[in-house]
């Protein structure tokens, strides 16, 4: 079923159209509101109706989210929003379906789905907001975790070694890859509003602060003070410059990466040009960790070629209705050997 | 052919047989069996079918474990089953001949490929060194063995076409239905017919179509020449009802079902599954069906099946996911988000023989507690469990109209056997069937209540994305009533809990009652449900014909219950219930009605045999 366009132009509409009459009931201080906010002021930008969104989430902290939008929502089961998302999807294509998900939820559950959805390139946009741990649960680590690290199911440190979603995801096919901070609302809503209007699976990884179970884990790259020299600004057709005095840059060294320092004969020319079409960029771009090297914040692959899924599933039917014309069940009850008895 | 059926022999009148071809599984036996079956349908007999078949695809060659199987029995009378008793028996091998064999009723027919029967084969399939079952006169006396040698004459008979030995070895199986056309009297049009399209079909050997054809008349022709048959048998048609018939099996009969259900409603059906043994077929049945704007999808996971169909419910769509006994257990908790958001959904679980991977092509009524009970919370869904092959049609469409009617999860309960079983079906007038109601709410000046509720089926409002002004959230979260807001409140998730129970009840009013066939009242009602319809019912006739007091009724609403049942159960002195498991329905009905109700199980991976089902109503009358 798809919806009509109906023909009166579209609503003028305010952050406040898409806040729910619910209250938010996260932690004070949590990454999830500077998200929440950032959300509520992208989607009147957007030439969508409101009420063609739907958010999907699974089981978490920010798998409340729905609950706060004033839109259609569905608030599932751990780990399996992106196939709630999926069947959304396949029943009407014309609808605008977000995932909001942390990284229990997208990434150790619903793992598996994580992979086909992106490999599908099922046009849904993805909301991984990752801190690091469980909160919900009340503060065991979390598939992005690092190792090490001391909770309370791992009081003698975490044995598991960190999952990389860019790199999954990049692994994976996913065609729309950006990495965003839950406290930079600009830059959030520029890559939501790319993401949005993607054709495919747009996922973004948010760097999101749990301040009762995980604060700071992602302090490095959010706080004014240390972000110029621990994140590098993606921009295409840009080179990778980063720094508080923007002289730095990343250049190639074989097939790895390495920081250095602009000046001395080495200048911009000398640096990686970031392409969002290439895959191979991205995924080693995936691979820049802190602190050996400033982490990519933005668009790491946009790759608008692949169709949806969505649309080939909907192209095959319509393929499938031009050769045998719309099917009728009388026919179809009898495309067999029948008998008559008299 | 007919012109070919006057012959010098006797020809003896049956009122059924009940044949079963055994081989290798590569030996082609289930599109003999199939084949046989369409002739014996469109011949006009009644028939039931019985494909038994090993999960491996091709097990080592000539092993007992690779033995493929398929039971016919056609008949001129009403029958139900495809026979207890074997009375021909066709063995492509030594193994097939050696599973088999005991099935075959005393004095029967048994027809063996003598060439597989050497030294080789023979120990192959675990027979002791310088044994033969042939040369075994204790064992041949017992039965009419007759001894061809089909792979021989079969490249005989094919010597010419200047074909491969592979080639021409696929071919015996249609030498072997051929000498079986010709000791029971059938047209061989059919199969020319169907052989000449199928084969048709590939280009680039359009010469086995020929092949097959030739040796399927080359076996007539071999029964008719060879004298090797006393006597021909004859089994004239049965007395159906006048109207348009075809063979279907259980698994088509759920794919017709779900199209003529989305029709019927008039809206979209969207079908997810993992793929899963026995109920694989229906994803493939469905997905050639895009012309009927029927999506399907094979997921990557049994969960993610079922959260797709939920998801396209959400959306507008009539979601289905089907699967067998370990997938629905991987669904159980999807399935209780469903009860909890209300929306319609439709889970199809042919049950298989558990548990855990059990024996997966073997067939088993045990998932009937896991699909009542098997979610965690009061998770009350709807239940119901279609009675043989081409119920599967109607019970198919019964599930999405309670589904939405009742805006919740319907478990439909086939099995292995109706699902591969095949009977004769008359194809329905399809304005006979009911349209299904399907309301979506349209925006209206009062905030919407995504959790207000239909008085009448207290089913909540089914709002589509995409409306303007209904903007809302579902979630599986307890929830307000009416508002359907995140809940803690006592009071409230008591009510809501009750709501949902008395929700799944209200389908009790739309049900057809529970019927009962024989005495209104007496000694014995066999209570029956899902596939052992067949058996129950044939062995409820036979004791009747032998004069005893028993009655049998048949549950295709598992729940709610058709709402005579408490009635029905007390007009009998005792409730026997025959299942193949180890007394689920009984666990229910007892604690439900306080009857001391007797069970009759048996969990051999097989449907009853109806001679072992009447023997053990026998015992408890006499008992």
């Amino acid at each position: 079923m798809t919806t009509a366009q109906p023909p009166t132009p579209l609503p003028t509409y305010k952050p406040k159209d898409f806040a729910s009459d619910q209250d938010v009931r996260w932690c004070p201080g949590c990454g999830d509101y500077a998200v929440l906010a950032t959300v509520r002021k992208t989607l009147p930008k957007l030439a969508r109706r409101k009420e063609d969104y739907v958010f999907v989430s699974g089981i978490g902290c920010a798998a409340r989210f729905p609950y706060y939008m004033e839109t259609y929502g569905v608030h599932s089961i751990h780990g399996r929003a992106l196939s709630v998302a999926t069947g959304i999807k396949l029943a009407n294509p014309a609808l605008e379906v977000c995932v909001v998900c942390g990284d229990g939820d997208l990434l150790s559950i619903g793992g598996n789905h994580t992979i086909h959805t992106m490999r599908r390139n099922v046009d849904i946009t993805i909301l991984l907001l990752n801190n690091r741990i469980y909160g919900l649960t009340k503060g065991q680590y979390s598939p992005t975790s690092e190792f090490g690290k001391v909770t309370k199911s791992t009081p003698m440190g975490s044995l598991d070694f960190p999952l990389n979603p860019l790199a999954v995801a990049v692994g994976s096919g996913c065609t729309f890859l950006a990495r965003c901070i839950d406290v930079d609302a600009p830059g959030l809503g520029s890559v939501l509003q790319r993401a949005i209007e993607h054709k495919g699976t747009s996922f973004m990884e948010i760097y999101q602060d749990c301040n009762i179970f995980n604060h700071e884990t992602w302090f490095y790259a959010s706080q004014k003070g240390s972000r110029p020299d621990t994140t590098i600004q993606l921009e295409h057709g840009k080179p990778l410059v980063f720094g508080t005095d923007r002289d730095k840059g990343i250049r190639r060294s074989d097939c790895r990466l390495e920081v250095v320092q602009l000046g001395n004969g080495i200048t911009e020319d000398d640096l990686v040009v970031h392409d969002e079409t290439d895959r191979t960029l991205a995924f080693v771009l995936s691979q820049m960790h802190h602190p050996e090297f400033p982490e990519p914040i933005g668009v790491l692959l946009a790759d608008p070629s692949r169709p949806t899924y969505d649309q080939l599933v909907h192209d095959q039917i319509a393929e499938a209705v031009k050769k045998n014309g719309t099917g009728s069940i009388e026919d179809l009850l009898r495309d067999t050997e029948t008998w008559e008895v008299t | 052919m007919k012109e070919h059926s006057v012959t010098d022999r006797s020809v003896e009148d049956l009122d059924a047989v009940a044949i079963r071809f055994c081989g290798d599984s590569g030996d082609g036996m289930q599109l003999t069996g199939g084949q046989f079956t369409s002739t014996s349908a469109i011949f006009g007999n009644d028939f039931a079918t019985f494909p038994d078949f090993p999960a491996e695809i091709r097990a080592p060659k000539g092993t007992t474990y690779g033995v493929s199987g398929y039971q016919v029995q056609f008949a001129s009378t009403d029958i139900h089953t495809p026979g207890d008793r074997v009375n021909a028996m066709v063995a492509m091998n030594p193994a097939g001949f050696k599973v088999n064999i005991d099935d075959v009723e005393l004095g029967g027919i048994v027809i063996v490929n003598e060439d597989e029967f050497t030294e080789v084969n023979l120990k192959k399939c675990g027979y002791p060194q310088g044994y033969s079952p042939l040369e075994d006169e204790q064992l041949t006396s017992k039965y009419r063995v007759f001894r061809v040698g089909m792979s021989r004459l079969t490249r005989e008979s094919l010597a010419e076409t200047g074909m491969g030995a592979k080639d021409i070895d696929r071919c015996r199986n249609m030498y072997a239905l051929g000498i079986v056309y010709w000791l029971f009297d059938r047209p061989l049009d059919a199969t020319i017919r169907y052989l000449q399209d199928y084969y048709g079909k590939r280009k680039d050997r359009p010469e086995i179509a020929a092949m097959n054809v030739r040796a399927l008349k080359a076996g007539y022709y071999f029964g008719e020449t060879a004298e090797v048959f006393p006597v021909r048998y004859r089994v004239a048609p049965a007395r159906h009802e006048p109207g348009t018939y075809r063979r279907i099996s259980g698994n088509e009969a759920v794919v017709l079902g779900l199209v003529a259900a989305a029709q019927k409603a008039d809206t979209q059906l969207t079908y997810a599954s993992y793929p899963i043994t026995p109920a694989s077929d229906i994803i493939h049945g469905l997905a050639r069906l895009k012309h009927f704007g029927i999506k399907t999808l094979q997921a990557e996971d049994e969960i993610a099946a079922v959260c797709k169909a939920i998801g396209a419910a959400f959306a507008g769509d009539i979601g289905v996911t089907g699967t067998s006994g370990p997938g629905l257990a991987l669904k159980t908790e999807a399935i209780g988000m469903a009860v909890m958001l209300e929306l319609p959904l439709v889970v199809i679980n042919v049950q298989r023989a558990g548990p855990s991977t059990g024996m997966p092509t073997k067939t088993e009524q045990a998932d009937l507690l896991q699909a009542m009970f098997g979610r965690p919370g009061e998770s009350p869904c709807i239940v119901v469990a279609p009675r043989s092959p081409s119920d599967c049609f109607h019970m198919a469409i019964e599930a999405v109209r309670l589904a939405i009617t009742h805006m919740c999860p319907v478990i439909y309960l086939s099995d292995g056997y109706i699902a591969n079983g095949a009977e004769p079906w008359r194809i329905p007038d399809l304005d006979t069937i009911p349209p299904i109601r399907v309301k979506h709410p349209t925006a209206s000046d009062t905030p919407f209540q995504p959790y207000a509720r239909d008085p009448e089926t207290l089913a909540r409002p089914w709002a589509i994305p995409g409306v303007p002004g209904l903007e809302h959230r579902v979630g599986t979260l307890e929830k307000q009533e009416e508002t359907g807001n995140v809940s803690y409140d006592p009071e409230n998730h008591e009510k809501m809990a009750h709501l949902r129970a008395a929700k799944v009840n209200r389908a009790a009013g739309s049900i057809p009652p529970l019927e009962v066939r024989g005495p209104e009242t007496g000694d014995i009602l066999l209570l029956g449900w899902g596939g052992t319809y067949g058996a129950i019912t044939t062995a409820g006739d036979r004791l009747r014909e032998m004069g005893h007091s028993v009655a049998t009724a048949h549950l295709r609403y598992l729940n709610p219950f058709p709402p005579n049942i408490e009635q029905v159960l007390g007009r009998y002195k005792t409730i026997a219930i025959p299942e193949i498991n180890l007394g689920q329905l009984r666990q229910i009905i007892r604690a439900r009605y306080l009857i001391d109700a007797v069970g009759i199980n048996q969990v051999r991976g097989k449907s009853f045999r109806v001679d072992d089902l009447t023997e053990r109503v026998e015992a408890l009358i006499k008992h």
